[in-house]
């Protein structure tokens, strides 16, 4: 395989990563919440997609539109049950990032054993468009393809929202400074609870395009929390264009190391990227020093 | 200063005299206990050390290190690896330099920065050196897991954890007395004000989270023998970090003994729950870590503390003995069933889910 193929397949992974991390930084960036059961939604909705295509033959491209309100509803209500209550006795930001580490943290665990309950701990993977498709003078995965592409119109959708309506600049003007968006009159915590749930749904779509061209099983949340922290500190909190960046960037070596070296490395990447990072521009690729 | 009878006044001979009963009475258990017992007990003696040993930085610092995993991994797998080429002493000393080396690059490199960046990689740095270790014995050396076959029964390894977990208890008691540990709880409350007072922040971090690393590490290497056969996924178990985090927030983060009363119960329930419910065991471990962070955030030792506090108060009961009956008798006199009929439940019930801002502040 040529290295252009290689690195346009990790292009294709990058846009995924990318979207992964784009309902992070909406939870992290606006409603301040750091997440750690973040990708266990992803998990969920891959599951949910598996059952529906297996079961009823419902295509899942389709089926988001299932599960993906189904996944603003559930992070809605956590939001409002379980996140607000912390963000309400939390005097200062670090304590409440501390607080909800802890709170999620235990939240994985429960969502996580639950899965396995459910769904047992077997790898699944079901066949949709699974075959060749020829563009230029590359193949591709069909699947790969659609997800890409349906990575993109959801990916370019948030980011004409939050750059083009009165809401998307109240939840830049929420990410930049929640007590001056308070003084200008916006409800923060309305704004909150959706920003947070719009992550959620977010994370439903991507589980729902990763389901169509790998095999998952209950423990992959962890791994997708990760990838999305890496890629919004790199990014830079709250920048969703700093996260378009930096996971392409992540998707692409990626793409390099498990054909140049070994498929089963992909965090070790992700945390040399992660460290790289840390020691030369601590405040992300695109922050300001 | 009287010399050495004000330095060691009559209690805190007496003091020292039963810690050393109570150390011995320990060293006496794997001659009196069963094999079952034995081997709960190793569990919560190596929790122990590993829960007092999170606590020194973490308790202190307020920094929630997930990084537990990684370390008793690294002690454990190191163990494993050396074992055939070197004597076992000589592998605990190898694995306490891996372990202390890591803990130095990673707190070099994250702990300068801030307290997000220490908190990511440690939830992901167990993760990774198990996808590393994977990927090296695959590739490069063709084994996938490893015999630990040493003539170091339980009883030794149950022995040299309690020797640990003394020498871990005492650091921690001497912390709380020296300037490292005044400077780490400072840092712990506001770390601008301690940077201001002239406290080497980046250093005192550091030095503490490599103190506690090479508990946690020594832990896992003590370990290796008890398990016989050790592969990557058994070494660098996420669960540990986890129910070392449970642990510590059970017991309490304020009192160096609060591990004690976390620990215990825990190990009880882990045993409970891996016997009598094993596929309930992840969910009902975040369910009770849930419980403990929203409704006991300071721990049983708080518990405790505030029961005493409560005790030395005079009992408040300002409208006498007839009050609460007055209380009990209005209650019982309300209406019962729905006073503003489904609609006023329903609006009630949305109230709760999503209080109005105005409302509880």
């Amino acid at each position: 395989m040529p290295a252009i193929e290689v690195i346009l397949s990790g292009v294709i992974l990058g846009g995924l990563y990318a979207l992964v991390a784009m309902g992070f930084n909406l939870q992290y960036g606006v409603a301040r919440i750091v997440n750690l059961a973040y990708g266990e939604f992803l998990m969920g909705a891959a599951f949910a997609a598996f059952w529906m295509f297996t079961l009823g033959g419902v295509n899942p491209i389709l089926g988001m539109a299932l599960t993906v309100p189904a996944a603003f509803a559930a992070n809605w209500l956590i939001y409002r049950m379980l996140m607000s209550p912390l963000a309400r006795r939390a005097r200062t930001r670090d304590q409440l990032e501390g607080e909800t580490i802890l709170a999620t943290f235990g939240l994985l665990f429960v969502l996580r054993g639950a899965a396995t309950l459910a769904f047992t701990a077997d790898n699944r993977y079901y066949d949709y468009l699974g075959e060749p498709l020829h563009i230029l003078s590359f193949t591709f995965a069909a699947n790969r393809v659609l997800a890409f592409a349906a990575a993109c119109v959801i990916g370019a959708a948030v980011w004409l929202v939050l750059g083009l309506t009165r809401f998307g600049a109240a939840l830049r003007a929420l990410a930049i400074d929640p007590v001056g968006a308070r003084l200008v009159g916006i409800d923060v915590r309305r704004l909150s609870a959706l920003a947070f749930a719009g992550g959620g749904a977010l994370a439903a779509a991507a589980g729902t395009l990763v389901s169509t061209f790998l095999s998952f099983n209950p423990a992959i949340g962890i791994e997708f929390t990760m990838k999305a922290l890496v890629v919004v500190i790199m990014g830079g909190v709250g920048n969703m264009l700093g996260s378009l960046a930096a996971g392409l960037l992540l998707g692409v070596a990626e793409a390099l190391c498990s054909h140049y070296v070994d498929s089963g490395l992909t965090l070790a990447v992700a945390y040399a990227l992660f460290l790289v990072v840390l020691v030369a521009r601590p405040r992300g690729l695109f922050g300001t020093p | 200063m009287a010399g050495a009878a004000k330095r060691f006044p009559v209690r805190a001979t007496a003091a020292i005299g039963a810690l050393a009963a109570l150390v011995l009475m320990l060293a006496a258990l794997p001659w009196l206990l069963s094999d079952y017992a034995l081997s709960f007990m190793l569990s919560v003696m190596s929790y122990l050390v590993l829960t007092v040993a999170w606590a020194l930085f973490s308790g202190t610092t307020r920094l929630v290190s997930l990084a537990t995993s990684a370390f008793f991994g690294v002690g454990m797998y190191t163990v494993a690896m050396l074992v055939k080429l070197m004597p076992l002493y000589a592998t605990f000393a190898a694995a306490l330099a891996v372990g202390a080396a890591l803990a130095l690059v990673v707190g070099v490199l994250t702990l300068r920065i801030g307290g997000m960046f220490f908190v990511i990689f440690g939830f992901g740095l167990s993760e990774m050196i198990r996808q590393l270790m994977v990927w090296w014995e695959i590739n490069k050396t063709h084994t996938m897991g490893r015999y630990v076959f040493v003539p170091f029964d339980a009883t030794l390894i149950y022995e040299h954890l309690l020797g640990l977990a003394v020498i871990v208890f005492f650091v921690g008691w001497r912390l709380r007395r020296s300037r490292l540990g005044l400077a780490l709880l400072m840092i712990g409350e506001d770390e601008t004000v301690a940077r201001q007072v002239g406290v080497n922040v980046p250093f005192a971090k550091v030095a503490m989270f490599v103190v506690s690393a090479m508990f946690i590490t020594l832990t896992g290497a003590l370990m290796a023998p008890r398990f016989g056969f050790i592969n990557p996924n058994f070494a660098f178990n996420p669960l540990v970090s986890f129910q070392v985090v449970i642990m510590a927030f059970l017991g309490g983060l304020q009192r160096l003994w609060g591990p004690v009363l976390g620990v215990i119960p825990l190990i009880v329930l882990s045993e409970l729950l891996q016997t009598e419910f094993p596929f309930w065991f992840s969910v009902l471990l975040g369910l009770v870590f849930m419980v403990i962070v929203y409704f006991l955030p300071r721990g049983a030792t708080g518990l405790i503390e505030d029961g005493w506090a409560a005790l030395g108060r005079p009992l408040e009961w300002p409208r006498g003995v007839t009050g609460p009956l007055v209380d009990a008798f209005a209650w019982l006199s309300r209406p019962i069933f729905l006073p503003r009929g489904v609609a006023g439940a329903i609006e009630d019930l949305w109230l709760k889910i999503a209080p109005r801002d105005d409302e509880k502040r």
